[in-house]
C-alpha cells in the first residue's frame, strides 16, 4: 500500500504550462465530463454525485448530494454560489486550484448547476486574491467564447450565468449566510438558519453554496463514475483531499492524499516534519478553528470521522503543525485575537467572549492572572459554543477551550511565571 | 430627560470631584467621558435626511467617465444593482486613493443609493479605506502559520523600514492564504514570500522602482508541493508568462 503511488484527481499534473487555458485544459480531456453529464438527465447525474459520497470541502463535511438534492424544483430563478474566500487560517488550496487550472473549477460548476437546476452562477472570491481572480476572469472570458457559458450550452438547453465576484476582505465572508449578504451588497453579517439558503438564499431564491474543491471535484466525479471515486478513501471520508500543511514543517504546501491515511503520513512523510530536533507540541488539524490534537494523535486516520472521533475536525484540511519550542500561550493568542478582529458584532457571545478571551490571555502575559482566571476563561468559551448565528465565535472557543484542557500545566506555569517576572509573586492559592 | 451632553457634564464632575478629592476613579475613561471607546462620529439628529446625489432635486455631481463605465458594467452583471457595492468601491478607491467621502459620493450618485449604505459597507471590509492611506499597500500576514515562521519580526522590520514613508501603506494582515510561504507579503496584490528581515530593504526597493517585487520570491512561479502530482518537471522556464508572473 505504501509503495504504490497515491491517487491523483485534482493535481494532475497541475504545473503543466497554460493549463490555465482552454486550449491546453481540453487537450489534456477538459470539458470532456461536462459533456458526458449533458447527455445525462439532471437526476442521473445527481445520482452520481450522490453515489460518490463527496462531503463538502470547505469546513462542514455535508455530503454534497444531499445538499444539491435540498433545492426546490420548478422555474424560479435559482443560484449556485462558489465560495472561493478561503479565509480559514491556514488553508490555501483553492487558492492553487483557481490559479493553475481554473477551468476544472467553472466545469465543476456548469455540471453541478445542471444537476441542480441553477440558472445563475457566482463565484465569491476574496478580494486578496487578485492573481487568482484574474485567472478565472480570464478563463470565464474563454469559456463563454467557446460556448460553455451562456444560453443552450453544448445544445442542451441549460443556461447558465457566471459571474467572478471579488469580495474585500473579511473572513465571515467565508461562512455562507454572511457571504450571501456580502454578495447582496451589504456587509457581511450571518443570517438567521433556517430558512437554510437552499430554501431561501441569495436574493431569497433557492441556493447551492459549494467550496472550490468540491466543486471542482465534480468533472472527476462524472469521468470516472461515482461508485467508482467512492471506492477511493474510506466509508465515510470517500475520495481524495487536498491538504494545506504549514507552521513548523520542512516542506509546507498542498498536498492531495487518499483520505483515511494516517495523519502522520502526511505531517511527517509528505511534509517532512519540524526541524531537525524539534517535535510536534500540537497541530491543527482542519484549520485555526479546529480543536487542538498533540503528538500521540498523530496516528489517527486522516478523515472526518476518525477526527470527529478524537474531538477535532477535518474543517477545510488545513494541518498547521506548532512544534515544542513555541508557548502555548502565543498561540493561544494569536488566534484569539483573529477571532476578535474578525467577528463581525452581530452576536453578543461572539463579539464580547473573542474580546474578553484576548483581555484575559493579555493578563496572563502581564501577570495579572491568577489559575481562576483558566477557568473561567473556559467557561467563557462554553457559553459561546452554539449560542450565536454562525459558528465564527465557535471556532475560538473550540480551539482555545482545547489549548486550556490539553496544557492546563503551561498555562498555570505561564501563570506563575509572569506573576514572578512582574514582582506580583503572590501564591496562586491566596488570591484564589 | 437628560441628554447625552449632560451625561458627559455629570462624568466630567465626577472625575473632577474625584481629582479634588485626591482619589482615582477605578476605570480609565475616554474624552466624551464613557469607559469605552464608542462611536467615533456623533449622530446628528437635527440634520435633513440623507440625498441620493445626482438624483431629483440634489446637485448633480461630476464622476469621472471611465469610472461611471466601470461602475454600469459592474451593477450589469447582476439581477439587484446592490450587489455592484464592493466592486465599485474598489474601482473608486482605485480612482480616489481611498473611499473617500467625495468617492463614496460619486459611487451613491451612479448607483443610486445613499453615501451612508455605501459607509456602512466601506467600514466593514478590510481592503477598503475609510481613511487617506498611501499609494502602495504592503500587507504582511501575522496570522499564526506566519507568525510561527517569523512574521511579527518581518512586520516590525518593513514598518521600521518604510517609516514615515506616505507612499507606503504597511499593514499587518489576517491569514493571506499563503502559507506555504510564510512568512509573506501582499504587495499591492502580488504575493511574495518567504520573506526573511534581510529581503526588506530590497522589497521596499522595487516598489519605490516600479520594478516586480522580489521576482524569485513570488508566489506565481512556486510549483505545487506534492511530489505526486506532476508526471514530469516542469521548471520555471517552459511556464507561460502568465502563470510564472511579469
Amino acid at each position: 500500500m505504501a509503495a504504490a503511488a497515491p491517487p491523483i484527481l485534482l493535481f494532475t499534473d497541475i504545473d503543466e504550462p497554460g493549463l490555465n487555458t482552454l486550449e491546453v485544459y481540453e487537450r489534456r480531456g477538459g470539458y470532456r465530463s461536462l459533456r458526458k453529464a449533458l447527455k445525462m438527465t439532471p437526476e442521473e447525474v445527481l445520482e452520481q454525485l450522490k453515489a460518490s459520497g463527496i462531503r463538502g470541502r470547505g469546513g462542514a463535511g455535508f455530503a454534497m448530494g444531499t445538499k444539491v438534492s435540498f433545492l426546490p424544483k420548478g422555474t424560479m430563478d435559482k443560484y449556485l454560489v462558489c465560495n472561493a474566500d478561503e479565509s480559514e487560517p491556514g488553508t490555501f488550496k483553492d487558492r492553487e486550484l483557481m490559479q493553475k487550472t481554473p477551468h476544472t473549477l467553472i466545469e465543476g460548476i456548469i455540471i453541478a448547476a445542471y444537476a441542480a437546476g441553477t440558472n445563475r452562477s457566482f463565484i465569491y472570491i476574496r478580494g486578496e486574491y487578485v492573481l487568482q481572480a484574474d485567472m478565472l476572469d480570464a478563463a470565464l472570458h474563454e469559456a463563454r467564447e467557446a460556448g460553455y457559458i451562456g444560453e443552450n450550452i453544448l445544445d442542451s438547453g441549460l443556461s447558465l450565468s457566471l459571474v467572478v465576484h471579488r469580495g474585500a476582505g473579511a473572513y465571515i465572508c467565508g461562512e455562507e449566510t454572511g457571504l450571501l449578504d456580502s454578495l447582496e451588497g451589504k456587509r457581511g453579517n450571518p443570517r438567521l438558519k433556517p430558512p437554510f439558503p437552499a430554501v431561501r438564499g441569495l436574493y431569497q431564491g433557492p441556493t447551492l453554496i459549494n467550496n472550490v474543491e468540491t466543486l471542482s471535484t465534480v468533472p472527476a466525479i462524472i469521468g470516472m463514475g461515482g461508485e467508482e471515486y467512492a471506492k477511493l478513501g474510506v466509508e465515510t471520508s470517500t475520495g481524495t483531499k487536498l491538504v494545506s500543511v504549514s507552521g513548523h514543517v520542512q516542506r509546507p504546501g498542498n498536498y492531495e492524499i487518499e483520505l483515511g491515511i494516517p495523519s502522520r503520513e502526511i505531517i511527517y512523510g509528505l511534509a517532512g516534519g519540524p526541524q531537525e530536533g524539534r517535535k510536534v507540541k500540537c497541530w491543527f488539524p482542519g484549520g485555526s478553528s479546529s480543536p487542538v490534537l498533540k503528538d500521540e494523535d498523530l496516528d489517527i486516520p486522516y478523515d472526518f470521522n476518525s477526527l470527529a472521533g478524537a474531538g477535532s475536525m477535518l474543517g477545510s484540511g488545513a494541518i498547521i503543525v506548532v512544534d515544542d519550542a513555541t508557548p502555548i500561550l502565543d498561540v493561544a493568542m494569536k488566534v484569539a485575537k483573529f477571532y476578535r478582529h474578525e467577528s463581525c458584532g452581530k452576536c453578543t457571545p461572539c463579539r464580547e467572549g473573542t474580546n474578553w478571551t484576548v483581555k484575559m490571555l493579555e493578563r496572563i502575559e502581564l501577570g495579572e492572572a491568577t489559575p481562576m482566571d483558566l477557568e473561567i476563561m473556559a467557561s467563557v468559551q462554553e457559553h459561546i459554543i452554539g449560542n450565536c448565528l454562525c459558528v465564527l465565535g465557535d471556532a475560538m472557543a473550540m480551539p482555545i477551550g482545547s489549548m486550556i484542557a490539553k496544557f492546563k500545566d503551561e498555562f498555570e506555569e505561564h501563570i506563575e511565571a509572569a506573576r514572578m517576572r512582574n514582582g506580583l509573586g503572590i501564591a496562586a492559592g491566596e488570591v484564589a | 430627560m437628560s441628554t447625552p451632553e449632560d451625561e458627559i457634564t455629570t462624568v466630567e464632575t465626577l472625575e473632577v470631584r474625584a481629582a479634588e478629592a485626591g482619589v482615582r476613579l477605578p476605570v480609565t475613561r475616554f474624552a466624551h467621558g464613557s469607559r469605552v471607546p464608542g462611536w467615533d462620529r456623533a449622530a446628528d439628529l437635527e440634520k435633513d435626511p440623507a440625498d441620493i446625489p445626482g438624483v431629483g432635486g440634489s446637485p448633480s455631481l461630476e464622476v469621472p467617465a471611465d469610472l461611471r463605465a466601470e461602475i454600469e458594467a459592474h451593477m450589469a452583471k447582476y439581477p439587484d444593482r446592490h450587489s455592484a457595492a464592493l466592486p465599485a468601491l474598489a474601482a473608486a478607491q482605485r480612482v480616489h486613493g481611498w473611499c473617500s467621502p467625495q468617492a463614496l459620493e460619486q459611487v451613491a450618485c451612479v448607483m443610486r443609493v445613499t453615501p451612508a449604505y455605501l459607509d456602512s459597507v466601506a467600514t466593514f471590509y478590510d481592503m477598503l479605506d475609510t481613511t487617506p492611506v498611501g499609494r502602495h499597500s504592503v500587507y504582511v500576514c501575522t496570522n499564526i502559520s506566519c507568525s510561527l515562521c517569523g512574521a511579527d519580526e518581518l512586520y516590525e522590520a518593513v514598518r521600521a523600514a518604510a517609516g514615515d514613508d506616505a507612499e507606503f501603506n504597511v499593514r499587518a494582515f489576517e491569514c493571506l492564504g499563503a502559507c506555504d510561504i510564510a512568512p509573506m507579503a501582499s504587495v499591492d496584490g502580488v504575493y511574495v514570500g518567504p520573506l526573511s528581515v534581510q529581503d526588506v530593504p530590497q522589497l521596499l526597493d522595487d516598489i519605490r522602482a516600479g520594478r516586480p517585487v522580489l521576482p524569485e520570491k513570488q508566489l506565481a512561479r512556486r510549483l505545487v508541493a506534492d511530489p505526486h502530482a506532476n508526471s514530469q518537471e516542469w521548471t520555471g522556464e517552459n511556464r507561460s508568462p502568465a502563470e510564472g508572473g511579469e
